[in-house]
């Protein structure tokens, strides 16, 4: 049944593979972006409450949600890579780590912007944020574990031991705000109810995230790239690659 | 699945599982102080699993709906005092200073403060919290003229 899928656990077809989606991903991710962010800027009403200024959603929302996809595919990428010693899944793993920590740090700025005019404070300790805040520290553990060692082996497997540990954290993120009390409100968009928010400006909202998503694709297979030739750098076929990329 | 990769996976299975069930134990006992805030049946009543009330004197939080109609302005200064309430009980809260934009009678709020005789906060600091609810203008002009429509309706029958 997965017979289909053992050539890409070879370096060179991966790498292959990933260099012919990525400029799908960048292209569709650019127009989203700017459709995304156009619409949900200039074209999306004002709310009825929070004026002007509840349009950071645009941004605040997708980086935060897809901050914490991220980390499940990293996670779900660690599982492959201990399971199967897959070490393409580890280069993948590798490479989302500083993509989700980007995203997480967009979040918590666009929401301390969000909440000054808002809430009335930039920062509180609330079930939602502090949770969120371990989120950041787990990317940054994880990073940092990847640089620790000399040995790209025993690197990976402490990140990863931390990326799956930390698994725990998402399901306390995502339910923080019914389990306890918070100042951060309830999910407007969630799968089971319809969303709480007024269709014209839900549908850009919507865009924006499938356009961060798609972005983080692309960046991905950039990093992933990268990874792929740095641990296979004394390959044959990355120094073919390399002299063919020289002589142009 | 080989022998070996179905041990590896046991031992990672095993060690989520593990480690899931410390934090939730943990979580689950910690769980009455991770809440932000009291609501005013918890200052008045005491907490819902120990029965522990706030004392007098006491710098907590409080988190409620603003009463419709219970905002009072000073017009000399910048003190306010309104009531805040939940769906039993309702504690009235002081505070001077600016209060948030998003601040309104009927709007959630979380205040910061002491609190005093007579279930009176009073605040050093007002939170605006605002819900999960985003609405464009148009459409809640609609939705008032369509409930107007029907208290008219409902009026004449």
């Amino acid at each position: 049944m997965w017979k289909w899928l053992h050539p890409y656990a070879k370096a060179e077809r991966s790498y292959q593979l990933a260099s012919t989606l990525q400029p799908w991903f960048a292209i569709s991710s650019i127009v989203l972006l700017v459709v995304g962010a156009v619409w949900g800027l200039a074209f999306a009403p004002a709310e009825l409450y929070q004026k002007e200024y509840y349009r950071i959603i645009y941004i605040h929302v997708p980086a935060a949600t897809l901050s914490m996809s991220v980390y499940m595919a990293m996670a779900t990428a660690v599982l492959i890579s201990m399971v199967w010693q897959l070490k393409l899944a580890d280069a993948a793993a590798a490479a989302m780590a500083p993509i989700g920590a980007t995203l997480t740090a967009i979040a918590l700025i666009t929401g301390a912007i969000w909440g000054a005019p808002s809430w009335g404070t930039s920062w509180v300790w609330d079930a939602r944020l502090t949770s969120y805040l371990i989120l950041v520290f787990l990317y940054l553990g994880v990073i940092a574990l990847h640089n620790a060692f000399e040995d790209k082996a025993l690197a990976s497997r402490a990140a990863g031991i931390l990326t799956l540990v930390g698994v725990v954290n998402i399901p306390i993120i995502k339910y923080s705000v019914e389990w306890w009390n918070t100042l951060h409100q309830t999910a407007t968009i969630s799968k089971l109810s319809a969303p709480s928010m007024s269709s014209e400006m839900l549908w850009p909202l919507l865009t924006n995230i499938l356009a961060f998503a798609l972005m983080i694709g692309a960046l991905t297979l950039v990093r992933f790239k990268n990874e792929v030739l740095a641990r296979n750098a004394m390959r044959p076929w990355v120094r073919e690659l390399a002299a063919k990329v020289g002589d142009k | 699945m080989n022998p070996r990769r179905k041990k590896r996976l046991t031992i990672i299975s095993i060690i989520f599982v593990g480690f899931a069930a410390v934090v939730g134990l943990v979580l689950y006992s910690l769980s009455q102080n991770i809440n932000l805030f009291y609501t005013p049946h918890e200052i008045i009543g005491g907490k819902e699993d120990t029965g522990l009330k706030p004392v007098i004197g006491q710098r907590l939080r409080i988190g409620g709906m603003v009463k419709e109609g219970s905002l009072v302005k000073n017009s000399q200064n910048l003190e306010v005092s309104f009531v805040v309430f939940d769906a039993t009980h309702e504690v009235t809260v002081t505070y001077e200073g600016l209060l948030p934009d998003l601040f309104r009678e009927g709007q959630g709020i979380v205040a910061n403060g002491v609190l005093a005789e007579g279930n009176v906060i009073a605040a050093t600091e007002v939170l605006a919290k605002h819900d999960e609810n985003y609405v464009a203008p148009e459409i809640a002009d609609a939705m008032k003229k369509q409930h107007q429509k029907a208290e008219k309706a409902k009026a004449a029958y």
